[in-house]
């Protein structure tokens, strides 16, 4: 091997190992130790940045351990419009995130406890085809309120979502008026129904069943709201300070309750719960 | 016609050589008449062969059609006695989305609607029915209204979509499309929605929770507008019509898709051709849900809504 190549491999491999070993901070840029990040729970030890985390990862540190029992695992995306977009077909998309994230739909659903107390969880996973709400996710979603519905369970549900999933069109949007039928039901039986707004939660999601917690939890810092920041600039015409739709500024205007650190997110689930006194 | 789309011209022309034959005078015209006929039937059947096979993105522009039908002509033509209620009791009036006590036929209903207008100085102020979120809360009002005085709720869907504005935010358009969604889903009072030109994605879907989902033939309803898709998943605004073929946003494909109950035909040439055609047509179907969904029990009503959206979406399992 030439010495310029056999330099250039080495190099290669050692930012590589860089890359494995350090993560750069997204809102501080400081370089941390990777292990000490996801010790702390994909947290910034400098800045208190959120990481977004898998759906596994979140229920790893949100429900007592050994207690998960996933349900309705094997919903998957099927392909109702014969979706091709300019990147290519729906279908490959799909395989290509089934590939990525082990997992078939955007959304993580099963039973277990949180300190001690039986609930019903719905976790969204943001790799999964952006946490977008498809037609699998919807049902999936809905049957976990309907579980909730049938055993008088606390349903918590963890957003991280762009929203719609275009690729399945109005079927899409159709999973919002679906999922939100779900959470009424809880509320006519006056079952606890708890969101988790995580980064982010916008679009369709924001606009469904994610908003109408009984009580509505968010991480520091997610970006939360309806329309994409983008869009609203083009309309209004004029520039939106960086603190627009961060889950600060969604709490000052009176759409959440809370803003709650990672490491104390099990913590308060738990004692919100234990105010329900039915 | 005030505004014609490109594959309207055809029709334009024809109308116009009609409509000369119509000016002419006495001797000349009676010569004339067996061609007018002709004509005259030709136009129509050119109409219906260019309405039968428009594609998505024609669609869209029909649609979009300024002289289209909007929710004060069809107040005017489908409905009587409208008496508008005003107002969200929080922040505000949204002019963007209308509703009151209104009859149809015999029948006592609440209508509920986004207002486009024709002109311009109309739309800007109407916002181009773009509700902001006290507008979907005024709707809920309306809504939990209905229910107290035990009248259906009728909904006239027609929006680009939700507002985007910075003010909608603040005031939290997520969580007032959200509660809708919420509330309409266990409404005791039967709920017919009707697009009637647009059906901009969650703006639309905020007052389209109903017992019957109805659709003007060429109308459409869609998830994302062509044009946001194109400009996403394409990452070029110029193939909107790419994108509107791929949403499938057409009545035909709604109706396929299970979203739908019926299709309301438009006229030949469009709604915008024949506004009081239209209308009676519109006035027929709703009259004819209202009667058949009405027979249910509360319960057995919201038994059904809830198993008809719990069915919506396709995926395997
Ligand atoms: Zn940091």
């Amino acid at each position: 091997m030439p010495w310029f190549i056999k330099a250039k491999t080495e190099r290669d491999s050692r930012t590589k190992l860089a890359d494995e070993m350090w993560i750069k901070c997204q809102q501080c840029n400081a370089h941390v130790f990777k292990q000490d990040f996801i010790n702390n729970l994909s947290v910034c030890p400098k800045c208190n940045w959120h990481g977004k985390i898998t759906a596994y990862e979140r229920i790893g540190m949100t429900l007592d351990v050994g207690t998960f029992k996933e349900i309705n695992e094997n919903i998957r995306p099927d392909d109702p419009l014969s979706f091709v977009d300019g990147k290519g077909p729906y279908r490959e998309k799909v395989e290509q995130a089934r590939q990525k994230t082990g997992l078939n739909e955007s959304v993580v659903t099963g039973l277990g406890k949180i300190n001690g107390t039986f609930i019903v969880v719905a976790v969204m996973d943001f790799r999964f085809l952006g946490g977008s709400l498809g037609s699998g996710t919807g049902e999936k979603i809905l049957l976990g309120a309907n579980y909730s519905y049938d055993h008088k369970l606390p349903y918590i549900v963890f957003s991280a979502s762009g929203g719609a999933r275009m690729h399945e069109g109005i079927l899409s949007l159709m999973q919002m008026a679906k999922t939100c039928a779900g959470i009424a039901r809880l509320n006519e039986r006056k079952i606890p129904y708890i969101s988790v707004l995580t980064d982010p939660t916008t679009g369709g999601v924001s606009a469904s069943f994610a908003m109408v917690g009984d009580v509505n939890i968010a991480e520091p810092g997610a970006l939360i709201g309806f329309a994409g920041r983008r869009v609203i600039e083009q309309t209004i015409k004029q520039k939106l300070p960086d603190s627009f739709q961060t889950a600060e500024f969604v709490l000052e205007h009176g759409f959440l309750d809370m803003i709650v650190n990672r490491g104390d997110l099990k913590k308060t689930l738990s004692y919100v719960l234990s105010f329900y006194n039915r | 016609m005030e505004r014609e789309l490109d594959f309207e011209r055809p029709i334009a022309d024809m109308e116009k050589a009609v409509q000369k034959l119509k000016n002419l005078t006495g001797d000349q015209k009676s010569d004339l008449s067996d061609q007018l006929d002709e004509l005259q039937k030709k136009l129509i059947e050119r109409k219906k062969e260019i309405y039968d096979n428009l594609t998505p993105w024609q669609t869209v522009q029909v649609a979009r059609h300024p002289q289209r039908p909007v929710v004060h002509d069809y107040i005017d033509l489908v409905f009587s006695d409208f008496i508008e209620l005003h107002g969200d009791r929080c922040f505000g009036d949204d002019r963007a989305l209308i509703g009151g006590f209104a009859l149809i036929g015999s029948e006592k209903v609440m209508l509920i609607g986004h207002a486009k207008g024709h002109s311009v100085e109309d739309n800007v102020n109407r916002n181009f029915g773009m509700a902001r979120p006290e507008g979907y809360r005024k709707a809920l009002r309306l809504m939990h209204l209905a229910e107290k005085y035990n009248l259906p709720v009728v909904t006239f869907i027609d929006t680009m979509g939700a507002y985007p504005g910075l003010d909608a935010e603040e005031r939290g358009q997520a969580e007032a499309i959200a509660r809708n969604l919420t509330e309409m889903a266990r409404l005791e009072v039967p709920i017919i929605a009707v697009v009637t030109g647009e059906g901009g994605s969650g703006g639309a879907l905020g007052i389209g929770v109903g017992d019957a989902i109805l659709m003007l033939s060429h109308s459409i309803y869609s998830v994302i507008s062509p044009e946001g898709c194109a400009s996403i998943l394409w990452r070029d605004a110029s193939y909107n019509a790419h994108a509107a073929e791929a949403l499938k946003l057409t009545s035909k494909s709604l109706l396929e898709l299970g979203v739908i109950d019926e299709i309301i035909a438009e006229p030949p040439g469009g709604a915008h051709a024949d506004p009081q055609r239209t209308a009676d047509e519109v006035k027929t179907v709703i009259l004819k849900y209202i009667k058949k969904i009405s027979s249910r029990s509360p319960s057995k009503l919201v038994s059904k809504r809830f198993e008809k959206f719990a069915a919506m979406g396709k995926f395997t399992s």
